[in-house]
C-alpha cells in the first residue's frame, strides 16, 4: 500500500478540520502581537527587538502546537474516531507522524508573524537566516512533540489543555527567554539544560546576537536527540496504553 | 463456503487479575454471516479487539486466510472493515468527505475513492444528504454512513459491532437488507447484537459467549433443530391481583408435565416435552377466575437455546445494552 496517501489525507483533514479555522488562524496573528504590546508596556519605551525576539518566536511556537495537538488528538480519542486511523493498515510511526505534520505546519505558520513583522518592520538584522528556519522548524516540532507526549497522558480534551500549560509555564521561566540560563540560580540551572526549549531559544539568539551558550550545530543536534527521544517515547506509550 | 477466513486459536485476554476472553477457539468461514452473541460483559468486544488489532492479545493466535498473523495485525488490516459500535466519524467533515477519507487510510487513489464514496452514498440511499456535516445526521443517517465508511476499501471481511442499537425500525430493516446484500455479493461478516432475532434472520452460524468462554457454536439451523423437541404456548389474561408463587405452584400440581413462568401478572408461557393441550389450562383458569385474552402456541426460537445456556432472558440483556 502506498503510506503517502494516507499519510497526505490526514495532514489535509487535519489542517482542514482545526489548523486552519479562524480562531486558529487568529490566534496565530494575535498572539505576537499581545507580546510585544506586553513588553512595550513594560518598558514604557519603544522596545529592544533582539531581547525580545527569540522570546517571541519560540512562545508563538511552543503555545500554538503543544496544545493544538494535544487537543486535537485527545478529541479524536474522545469520539472514537482516532480508532479509524489506529486501524488502518499503515504503520504506527507513519500514523503518528502524520498527525503531527499538521501541527509542525501550524508552529512554523505561528512563528512566521513576529518573524516577518521585526525584520520588515522593526528591520532586525538576521546573521544566519539557514539557522534561524533550522531553529524555527526544530522547534515547531520538539513542541509538537511535547504535545503528542501529553496528548497520550491526557484522556479528556480539558487534561490535555492543563497538562499543556502545566509544562509550558515553568518552561518559559527556565529556557532562558525573560532571563539569561547563566543568570539563574545556579540549582536551576540544570533542570535549564534538561529542557528541549533552551536549546531553541539559543539557537535562534545564535541568529541575531553573539551571545549564544553554544554553537548552532550542537543546539541543533541536541534538538534533534530530544526530538528523537520524544517521538521513541511517545511511540512507545501509544502502543503500551491506546493499544491494550 | 467452508474456506476459514479468520482461526482464533485459544484466544486468551488478561486484564491484570481480571480475565475477560478465556481460552476461546472458533473458525468463521468465508462467505458466512458468524453471530457472536452474549450478554454484557461477557468478552465480545474485547473478542473483537483482538481480532483487529486493537488489543493485545495474552495468549493464543489469530490466523487470517491461514496465515498466523498474531504479532503483526497491520498485515491483516487491509482485509477487514470495521463498524464500532458507536458512530464514529468526523463530525465537521460531510458524508461525501468522510467517505474519501476513510478511503485514503486505506491507500485508495483519489478517482477510485470518488467513484466508491458515490457508489455507497446510493447504496445506503445518503447520496442526498452527501453534503451534510455529519453531526447533523440523524442517529440512523449516521449508522449507515458509518457502515459506508467500513466498506469503502471493498473489504473481504467486515466487522459489525450492534450495527442497529438505538436507532429506528425503518433504519434497522435497511441496515438488515444491506447486511444480507453485502453477504450476498461474497463480504463475509462477523456480528455481534444483543437483538437474539437478528442474529436468528441474519446469521448462519452462531456462537454464544458468557463470562469469556464460548458456551455454544453450531449452525443456527443446529441449534433451532435442539428446540424442536420443545413446546411453548404462552396465555394473556386481562390484569388481576393474585400470589403468582401461589398460582405457579397450583399449576405445576395440575399440570406436572409443564413448566410454567408468570409474567407482569398478565401473562404466563407453559413449556414440555409433548404437545400441550391449550384446553384444559384455559379451564383451569376461568375456573380460577381469570378473564384468559389470548392463547398462542409459540415456534421456538433461537431466544430459547440463549437463556437455556446463559441463563439470562434476552428481554433483560437487551434493556440492558439500550439503557447503555
Amino acid at each position: 500500500m502506498k503510506t503517502w496517501i494516507p499519510f497526505w489525507n490526514i495532514l489535509l483533514k487535519d489542517m482542514k478540520n482545526y489548523y486552519l479555522k479562524p480562531p486558529n488562524i487568529s490566534w496565530g496573528i494575535i498572539f505576537p502581537f499581545a507580546w510585544m504590546l506586553m513588553m512595550f508596556l513594560k518598558t514604557k519605551t519603544a522596545f529592544n527587538i533582539e531581547e525580545i525576539f527569540p522570546g517571541i518566536v519560540t512562545m508563538s511556537i511552543l503555545f500554538g502546537s503543544t496544545s493544538m495537538l494535544a487537543v486535537t488528538i485527545t478529541f479524536e480519542r474522545k469520539s472514537r474516531s482516532f480508532e479509524r486511523l489506529l486501524l488502518a493498515p499503515i504503520s504506527i510511526e507513519s500514523l503518528v507522524f502524520a498527525k503531527i505534520s499538521g501541527a509542525i505546519v501550524f508552529g512554523i505558520f505561528n512563528s512566521l508573524i513576529p518573524i516577518l513583522l521585526s525584520i520588515l518592520y522593526f528591520k532586525l538584522e538576521i546573521t544566519n537566516y539557514l539557522v534561524l528556519f533550522t531553529g524555527v522548524i526544530l522547534l515547531s516540532i520538539v513542541s509538537t512533540m511535547l504535545g503528542l507526549f501529553i496528548s497520550v497522558a491526557a484522556k479528556e480534551v480539558f487534561e490535555a489543555q492543563t497538562y499543556s500549560n502545566f509544562f509550558r509555564f515553568p518552561m518559559i521561566f527556565l529556557c532562558g527567554l525573560f532571563v539569561p540560563v547563566v543568570a539563574l540560580p545556579i540549582f536551576i540551572r540544570p533542570i535549564s539544560f534538561l529542557l528541549p526549549i533552551t536549546y531553541g531559544v539559543d539557537l535562534l539568539r545564535s541568529t541575531i546576537t553573539d551571545g549564544a551558550l553554544l554553537p548552532s550545530l550542537a543546539n541543533i543536534v541536541i534538538l534533534v536527540v530530544f526530538i528523537s527521544l520524544l517521538f521513541s517515547l511517545s511511540i512507545y506509550n501509544i502502543k503500551k496504553k491506546w493499544i491494550i | 463456503m467452508d474456506e476459514n477466513i479468520i482461526e482464533a486459536r485459544h484466544l486468551t485476554k488478561h486484564y491484570s487479575d481480571f480475565t475477560a476472553v478465556d481460552d476461546i477457539s472458533f473458525k468463521v468461514q468465508k462467505g458466512e454471516i458468524f453471530g457472536f452473541l452474549g450478554p454484557n460483559g461477557a468478552g465480545k468486544t474485547t473478542t473483537i479487539n483482538m481480532l483487529i488489532g486493537m488489543a493485545k492479545i495474552s495468549s493464543g493466535k489469530v490466523f487470517y486466510h491461514n496465515e498466523d498473523v498474531t504479532k503483526n495485525m497491520k498485515k491483516a488490516q487491509s482485509l477487514i472493515g470495521v463498524v464500532a459500535d458507536e458512530s464514529n466519524l468526523y463530525a465537521e467533515m460531510n458524508g461525501y468527505e468522510n467517505l474519501c477519507f476513510c478511503g485514503a487510510l486505506y491507500g485508495m487513489k483519489k478517482q477510485k475513492r470518488k467513484k466508491r464514496a458515490n457508489l455507497l452514498l446510493d447504496m445506503f440511499a445518503l447520496s442526498e444528504f452527501r453534503n451534510r456535516k455529519f453531526q447533523a445526521y440523524s442517529k440512523g443517517m449516521k449508522r449507515k454512513l458509518t457502515i459506508a465508511a467500513g466498506l469503502m476499501h471493498k473489504p473481504e471481511i467486515l466487522f459489525l459491532d450492534e450495527p442497529t442499537t438505538g436507532i429506528d425500525v425503518a433504519t434497522v430493516r435497511q441496515i438488515r437488507e444491506l447486511i444480507r446484500e453485502l453477504n450476498k455479493n461474497g463480504t463475509t461478516i462477523f456480528l455481534t447484537t444483543h437483538y437474539i432475532e437478528e442474529a436468528e434472520r441474519l446469521c448462519h452460524r452462531i456462537a454464544f459467549i458468557k463470562t469469556g468462554k464460548i458456551i455454544e457454536l453450531d449452525s443456527k439451523d443446529n441449534m433451532l433443530e435442539k428446540t424442536k423437541d420443545k413446546n411453548r404456548i404462552e396465555i394473556s389474561f386481562a390484569a388481576k391481583n393474585f400470589d403468582t408463587k401461589k398460582l405457579s405452584e397450583n399449576l405445576i400440581n395440575k399440570f406436572p408435565s409443564l413448566e410454567n413462568w408468570i409474567h407482569n401478572k398478565t401473562t404466563i408461557e407453559f413449556s414440555g416435552k409433548n404437545n400441550i393441550n391449550i384446553v384444559p389450562i384455559i379451564n383451569y383458569l376461568d375456573n380460577l377466575g381469570f378473564k384468559v385474552i389470548e392463547a398462542k402456541v409459540m415456534k421456538p426460537s433461537l431466544e430459547d437455546i440463549f437463556v437455556e445456556l446463559t441463563g439470562i432472558e434476552a428481554n433483560i440483556m437487551k434493556k440492558e445494552k439500550e439503557r447503555k
